[in-house]
């Protein structure tokens, strides 16, 4: 079983081959701004450097958001024409969640964190234990007071992971003490072998064509046409 | 006898999403677009976030369309071409990365294609070019006179300096209060018409083969804000009329002026205007005085779709260009001879 996994959802870029449950290669990069111009590249890499063609690969992993609309929309993209034209399983993991699955053994919350600016964060709840990563709350577009309300909530510690909890470290501190902890920086970016492992361990398989990423955010124009229509908006 | 060759080509710069088979550059074997009309309707125009979306929505269905009504595996393919540039960003991006990753997996080479050379080439699908070739595109994103000399040779020597002519339709159409896409409602009420609105001309200086529309556009609003204020009722017919008559003289004269400068032997009509009425029927006199051969491809091959793109991609693929798995989407591509 050999599974590609491409994670492009935030500006850190990760691709990697896991075959018959070892890490073959990986790439990680926090600097790939341009995703569009680089991810290919990198996976036609990837798959040079172990010797394998597209054809070898049995299954698809790819993290769908939230992130970066653009960011997300590159990696989805890309699976899922792989996907379709190699015809085989794609796996959608939340962008979140593969972060989380860089700190599983913690005993407490895992909060993976995205900046979303203007005061908010994409962000979820996480509490592992034998059967995997298990969802305290959704993965979602809060504002950091919304986040922090959740996290109190808990009663528990808990551990941020990303490498955008360094803009918020302080607030979190402030509001959370000493319950807080931050992950050091080797597991702070996303990185494609746990979003394998953790489409290994999913039971979903995604429909390849209406295949989409889970932006968890409406379009701005879609939220302003529904308040012009007197509706309320939701969470996209 | 030669082996035939069949492009797939891709297109996304806007909000249509399409795909098409094209066989040795001029004959059609499949083409699908998926239009975001309704969807953009709501908004009044093209949101480019909300298209990017679509186009995710759309990309695999489409090209998988195109290829089984060609009855064709991607093995059988000779190349994928796909827009490059110019246009939306996100939404180019999403061709240009399904492109990129069907080329890749079907050991298949990728070429990019300019928007307006795809425009222009959707002729060849019609009837073979002749050189010097003259090309006005007149579409929502651009208004431009080409001048080829021979394949893959574009000279840009005119172009609007503020609104596309699409772009003004569609702003007085809103200003009419007509519902989007505004192009094809002002054709319609301008046909209807039993009388004519004045509005200038925007000439620019004599040698220049520029245009611009955002005078026009704001005649158009300070004729209708001063019959207002005088508590007097538009016609919008008349408007549309006027509005129309004065986009068509220009782009018609300065094309045959160009046409005779340049001594063409072809002239060509592309993009989602030149699918009006007005401006077609125009041009055809024009250039029928000057017994000059001029062509406009059917509505389907005016208005965005991939065909224009596989063909003007053939022509590229005959003439060695191939493109990288490190293509980008560029929204603001030159129109540069691919040579
Ligand atoms: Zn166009």
């Amino acid at each position: 079983m050999i599974w590609l996994g491409i994670d492009t959802a935030n500006t850190p870029l990760s691709v990697a081959i896991v075959k018959d449950g070892v890490l073959m290669m990986e790439e990680n990069t926090a600097l790939a701004v341009n995703h569009s111009l680089s991810a290919m590249p990198a996976i036609e890499n990837l798959l040079n450097k172990v010797g394998m063609t597209p054809a070898d690969i049995d299954r698809i992993a790819v993290s769908e958001g939230p992130g970066s609309y653009t960011g997300v929309r590159i990696g989805v993209t890309i699976a899922k024409t792989l996907a379709w034209t190699l015809e085989k399983p794609l796996v959608g993991i939340s962008s979140l969640k593969v972060l989380a699955s860089n700190v599983l053994f913690f005993d407490g919350i895992i909060c993976p964190l995205v900046d979303a600016r203007r005061g908010n964060v994409y962000a979820a709840g996480y509490q592992f234990d034998k059967s995997g990563l298990v969802s305290v709350f959704e993965d979602g577009h809060y504002s950091l007071d919304e986040l922090i309300a959740r996290l109190t909530e808990q009663e528990k510690p808990v551990l941020f992971v990303g490498k955008d909890t360094a803009l918020h470290e302080q607030a979190l501190l402030e509001q959370l003490g000493h319950r807080a902890t931050f992950a050091p920086l080797q597991f702070n970016l996303p990185r494609a072998s746990s979003l394998i492992h953790a489409a290994e361990h999913s039971a979903r398989e995604a429909e390849v064509h209406t295949f989409v990423p889970e932006y968890r955010r409406m379009a701005e124009a879609e939220t302003n046409w529904l308040k012009a229509q007197g509706k309320e908006p939701g969470r996209g | 006898m030669t082996k035939d060759i069949y492009i797939v080509g891709i297109e996304t710069s806007c909000d249509e999403t399409a795909a098409s088979v094209v066989r040795n550059g001029n004959e059609i074997i499949s083409n699908v677009v998926a239009s975001q009309i309704i969807s953009q309707k709501r908004f009044g125009g093209v949101v480019p976030e909300i298209a990017s979306r679509h186009h995710v929505e759309q990309i695999t269905l489409v090209i998988e369309e195109a290829l089984i009504s060609a009855g064709l595996k991607p093995k059988e393919l000779d190349a994928v071409a796909v827009t490059e540039g110019p246009g939306l960003v996100g939404a180019l991006l999403i061709g240009v990365n399904a492109a990129k990753a069907f080329a890749f997996a079907n050991g298949l080479p990728i070429i990019g294609v300019h928007h307006i050379a795809g425009h222009i080439y959707a002729n060849e699908l019609m009837q073979p070019m002749a050189f010097p070739l003259l090309a006005l595109i007149v579409s929502g994103g651009h208004t431009e006179l080409v001048l080829m000399e021979e394949h893959g040779s574009f000279k840009l020597i005119g172009e609007t300096r503020d609104d596309a002519a699409g772009e003004a339709y569609d702003k007085v159409a809103r200003v009419l209060g007509l519902p989007y896409p505004g192009g094809p409602q002002i054709d319609r009420l301008a046909a209807e018409s039993d009388g004519v609105v004045d509005f200038p001309r925007a000439w620019l200086e004599s040698d220049s083969y520029d245009f611009s529309f955002s005078g026009l556009k704001s005649s158009v609003i300070n004729y209708k804000h001063n019959l207002e204020q005088r508590g007097e009722k538009v016609n919008p017919h008349h408007v549309a009329a006027g509005f129309q008559v004065s986009v068509v003289e220009v782009l018609t004269t300065k094309a045959v002026k160009a046409a005779r400068e340049y001594g063409v032997k072809q002239v060509i009509a592309a993009g989602g205007v030149a699918a009006n009425s007005g401006l077609r029927a125009s041009l055809e006199e024009a250039f029928g005085k000057e017994e000059i051969p001029f062509y406009v491809p059917p509505i389907a091959l005016c208005t965005d779709n991939a065909a224009m793109i596989a063909a003007a991609g053939s022509a590229m693929y005959v003439d060695g260009v191939r493109g990288t798995l490190a293509m980008n989407g560029k929204p603001g591509m030159p129109l540069d001879s691919w040579k």
